[in-house]
């Protein structure tokens, strides 16, 4: 525990954290959620914000050159706006 | 450019721009990305064609599952980016337990997939019973390939680990192997909610 203290005391422990706890939101909002739109798009966002956290603090995109940053945020728009209007065209 | 500078808490010095893994680690990394959001695309917009179809059938897929799963392949990724931390800060002997943690979470998932495949098929359900189903099992299917795959490179990393001392290539290799853990991960952070909560 000495040792991973530090090792864990970063931001992207706290990170990880909010992605359980988004995890578990999503779960409640989708359980019986009755097909409501605004759910099953909110559920959508959470699920590319998710997507973007991964990207930019586990793959540590957030240092990485500009281009490769670029296209995890260029990824999470595109595939985020794409589902999120095929969804409405339901 | 390779970036090994140790720091206290093993995250890479942010004097300098850095390429986790090797270049050529990322393009395999988006491609598998791209294909995947043409899946989901593609399964959304059959899904806009018949939605009480989709709907009705999503009733017979069991969301806990889904849950644990994503919060065991959270946990695992965790475990993996601290592990690489501690390989980076040259902190001996975390690095193999915290791998291991890992690859343990891998295989609950797929002990997990076991159990629902087999509940679904024990109903009845193949991917011929309908659309949403031929669906369901070709992008989960798909997924746990992937996720088996990971497990390959999850051993690699754990082998690797086990080394008193790394190159920068090796190293290069640990932060491209741990990246695509991570893609496994987050392509199952958006299957959980488009297969099990959006009605």
């Amino acid at each position: 525990m000495t040792v991973l203290g530090p090792l864990l005391r970063t931001r992207t422990s706290v990170v990880w954290l909010v992605l359980t706890l988004a995890t578990v939101l999503s779960w409640a909002l989708g359980h019986n959620h009755g097909g409501h739109t605004l759910t099953a798009l909110a559920i959508i966002v959470i699920a590319i914000v998710k997507v973007r956290f991964v990207g930019l603090y586990f793959m540590e995109l957030r240092a990485a050159p500009i281009v490769l940053r670029g296209i995890v945020e260029a990824y999470c728009a595109v595939v985020g706006l794409t589902l999120a209007v095929l969804y409405l065209l339901t | 450019m390779i970036t090994l500078a140790p720091r206290l808490d093993g995250r890479p010095t942010p004097q300098r721009r850095h390429v986790p893994g090797e270049e050529g680690v990322w393009i395999f990394i988006f491609g598998d990305m791209t294909i995947f959001a043409v899946l989901f695309a593609t399964f959304l917009h059959y899904r806009s064609r018949n939605p009480q179809l989709f709907n009705q059938s999503q009733q017979a897929l069991n969301p806990v599952f889904g849950a644990v799963n994503t919060l065991l392949l959270l946990l695992s990724s965790l475990l993996v980016v601290t592990a690489i931390s501690a390989m980076r800060a040259k902190i001996t002997g975390i690095a193999p337990l915290l791998i291991a943690g890992a690859i343990g979470c891998g295989l609950c998932f797929s002990v997990l997939k076991v159990i629902e495949y087999r509940h679904k098929i024990d109903a009845g359900i193949t991917p011929q019973t309908n659309e949403f189903f031929m669906y369901y099992f070709v992008l989960t299917g798909l997924h746990w390939f992937h996720l088996i795959i990971g497990l390959g490179v999850l051993t690699y990393l754990l082998w690797t680990s086990r080394k008193p001392a790394l190159t920068a290539k090796q190293f290069s290799w640990v932060e491209g192997g741990g990246c695509f853990w991570h893609m496994v991960d987050l392509l199952w952070i958006v299957l959980f909610p488009l297969l099990y909560l959006i009605a």
